[in-house]
């Protein structure tokens, strides 16, 4: 178990941050919502360029093969970007699929466009994931059922809360696999999705804290900085323990990808953002509830991503599920 | 948790297996309660499992802070009882291994390993709570030594005790004119009323000085250091020392089998917050493993153990709680561990620095707001 970020994986994310402040990701965004992918697709060229995209792809079809814990560094700093796009599909849960599916025509049809970001992907998982995400950005749909995984397009699309997000209706067409294998590599690919999009949340946790200490010290009422007031000091620092404790548990899904240690992780990781979306709401006040500031662009991804990838609900049962049936060991 | 370890916490394991006292024990709070405390510390000392993690010359192991993270929970899985030395153990022990001298070590440390030490802590005043620097029991210089005057109050275990360590004031500046001291609890010049705490017991006193001695040999580091010094004990409190996850991860895994037990209405609607008290308990218990690998790798911890004292004081209480409104009618009951265990948890935010305190330390120092 790897306890903390090694010092490769500390300075992968600082330089996915670099990256990604110094291109705009906010006009991005806001192009994006408008319905512009391009300057949004020019941001994941360059992810692709230092490897995002590769990261959960075999060497043997192009990538690199890290491992979750490193998709997670990676998307933990897309979401500290709110960088638009399916990015806990095409990043993980895709690509987990396919090579979980274990088949070479399958494999080399799609995983190298994959890790060179040369393809975008996304993924209807019903009834965990009912809508496939920016189907309209993605060059493959796909719709994994326990019983098949098959092509699809794009259905009725329906805006999200988030501008910068739409669901599709996926439906199906040409069967890619069936029978008993399949339901083991749709788990995997549930599990990895569902890590990465817990890990999204964690980095818009961190971005809402961020702006909100940021506005907290330079605004002033009163004739004082509205950060000295213990109001605000103390919703801030319980903002700041809910993202402590929650990175942690989202650690440990990423290396056992158990379904109680991905429930736990995505439990907290929504948990401690919303707490941040709610914290910075509250701290920016009425410019916090504009458009016009950048501000609503992590706040709707959060309430997004929060029943994205399985409901708090529905993953707490799978908490309770795992561990009052004998999986209590502290492990 | 890692395989170098499992030689270890089989044998803790096994041990506490073959010498846990029958039954409970009387409550460490009574006064024969705490004698049978003192009894349980010695046996674990004559196995030096008392301090597993000092150095062998003062009566531990020098066991690795994973090893004694391991012991803590055994401990805690074992329902073993309360550490009566805690005070000394987890606050005065570390203060003097880094700010005492060798003689204090070697004259404090192996009594207080073996419990013939009991100490408690003198930290508040009737005036002086949060703000702590505000002490004025005051230490006025005499031959040899120092006279204590005034009144400390909320001194955990002073019912019983031995011994305690304070702070005094020995100076006008507020936090340099303050000295960390050493002193006896029955002798003269001192008198301790025992105040009976929110569940009946007396788990805490008023200490009364007025003229009780103390030799130079017993000031912890030089006088008008004291507030730098207990800065860094309360940091000990609120951080890994006091409060290892074992507590929280044997209650939360005590709370999963008695919601499992219940069934029914009261138990499907309390569902989610089983798994939020779960969670919680796997959170803290890896953040503290991730803390200890850090401390391992050279880093420190400062201003972070804020961020953990408010984090387990509130989950202390949400699991308790929990596990009451699942007893429903019967939560009320005395003598019951769940209600115990609620009722000493509820003192977890506001002592160790009350957690508005700590809410502060972390928007000033970890997210830099202005003061």
């Amino acid at each position: 178990m790897s306890l903390i970020r090694s010092a490769e994986q500390q300075q992968f994310a600082s330089s996915l941050h670099d990256l990604l402040a110094a291109a705009d990701a906010p006009g991005a965004v806001r192009r994006w919502a408008g319905g512009d992918h391009s300057p949004g697709l020019a941001l994941w060229r360059k992810l692709a360029g230092v490897g995002v995209t590769a990261l959960a792809v075999p060497p043997g079809s192009g990538g690199l093969g890290a491992g979750l814990a490193d998709v997670v560094v990676a998307c933990e700093e897309l979401g500290h970007h709110a960088v638009p796009g399916p990015v806990a599909e095409s990043a993980a849960a895709v690509p987990e699929l396919i090579t979980a599916l274990a088949d070479d025509r399958l494999s080399a049809r799609w995983l190298p466009g994959l890790a060179a970001g040369d393809l975008i992907a996304t993924v209807a998982l019903p009834p965990w994931l009912p809508y496939a995400t920016d189907a309209d950005a993605a060059g493959l749909i796909l719709l994994a059922e326990p019983g098949a995984v098959r092509l699809a397009t794009a259905g009725t699309r329906h805006r999200s809360v988030d501008p910068a997000r739409s669901l599709s209706q996926a439906r199906g067409g040409e069967v890619l696999a069936r029978g008993p294998a399949v339901a083991g590599a749709v788990a995997r690919a549930r599990e990895a999705g569902t890590v990465a999009c817990a890990a999204q949340l964690l980095g818009a946790g961190r971005a809402l804290l961020e702006a909100s200490v940021l506005h907290a010290r330079q605004r002033s009422q009163f004739g004082r900085p509205i950060g000295s007031f213990q109001a605000v000091k103390h919703q801030l620092a319980d903002v700041a323990i809910g993202l402590e404790f929650a990175r942690p548990l989202l650690g440990e899904a990423a290396v056992t990808l158990t379904p109680r240690d991905v429930s736990a992780a995505k439990v907290a990781c929504t948990g401690a953002a919303q707490r941040a979306a709610r914290a910075a709401l509250q701290v920016h006040g009425a410019i916090g509830y504009t458009q016009e500031h950048d501000l609503h662009l992590w706040l709707t991804k959060v309430r997004a991503l929060a029943g994205a990838w399985g409901s708090q609900a529905g993953h707490r049962a799978r908490v309770m599920a795992a561990i009052a049936d004998g999986g209590l060991a502290w492990n | 948790m890692s395989t170098d370890t499992d030689g270890f916490r089989a044998e803790v394991r096994d041990w506490l297996r073959a010498h846990l006292p029958a039954g409970p024990l009387p409550s460490v709070d009574t006064a024969n309660g705490f004698a049978r405390h003192r009894e349980w510390e010695r046996e674990l000392a004559a196995a030096r499992l008392s301090v597993v993690s000092w150095p062998p010359r003062y009566g531990g192991r020098g066991a690795s802070l994973l090893e004694w993270l391991v012991f803590e929970e055994e401990y805690y899985a074992a329902a073993a009882p309360v550490r009566v030395g805690q005070n000394g153990l987890f606050l005065l022990a570390p203060t003097l291994m880094r700010y005492g001298t060798a003689e204090q070590r070697d004259r404090l440390l192996p009594p207080m390993a073996r419990a013939d030490e009991i100490w408690a802590q003198a930290w508040s005043e009737p005036e002086a709570g949060s703000d702590l620097a505000a002490v004025r029991a005051g230490a006025t210089r005499t031959k040899g030594g120092w006279l204590l005057s005034g009144t400390k109050t909320w001194s955990s275990r002073a019912a019983f005790a031995d011994k305690a360590f304070g702070l005094f004031r020995t100076g006008q500046d507020k936090h340099r004119g303050l000295t960390y001291l050493l002193f006896g609890l029955r002798g003269d010049g001192v008198t301790v009323r025992p105040i009976r705490q929110l569940g009946g017991e007396t788990g805490f006193a008023e200490i009364f000085l007025d003229g009780a001695f103390v030799p130079d040999a017993d000031v912890v580091g030089a006088p008008g250091d004291g507030w730098r010094i207990a800065m860094s004990t309360a940091g000990d409190e609120r951080g890994l020392s006091l409060r290892s996850p074992g507590r929280f991860s044997a209650a939360a895994a005590r709370l999963v089998e008695l919601w499992r037990r219940a069934g029914g209405p009261d138990a499907d609607s309390l569902r989610d917050r089983v798994a939020d008290a779960w969670i919680g308990a796997q959170a803290y218990r890896l953040h503290t493993l991730a803390g200890a690998a850090r401390l391992a790798a050279g880093g420190t911890l400062g201003a972070e153990a804020s961020l953990g004292k408010v984090f387990w004081s509130e989950l202390d209480i949400m699991l308790h709680e929990t596990a009451l409104d699942l007893l429903g009618p019967r939560a009320e009951l005395r003598g019951g561990d769940w209600l115990d265990g609620y009722l000493f948890s509820l003192a977890g935010p506001i002592y160790a620095g009350t957690n508005e305190i700590q809410r502060t330390v972390i928007a000033e120092r970890l997210l830099g707001l202005p003061r």
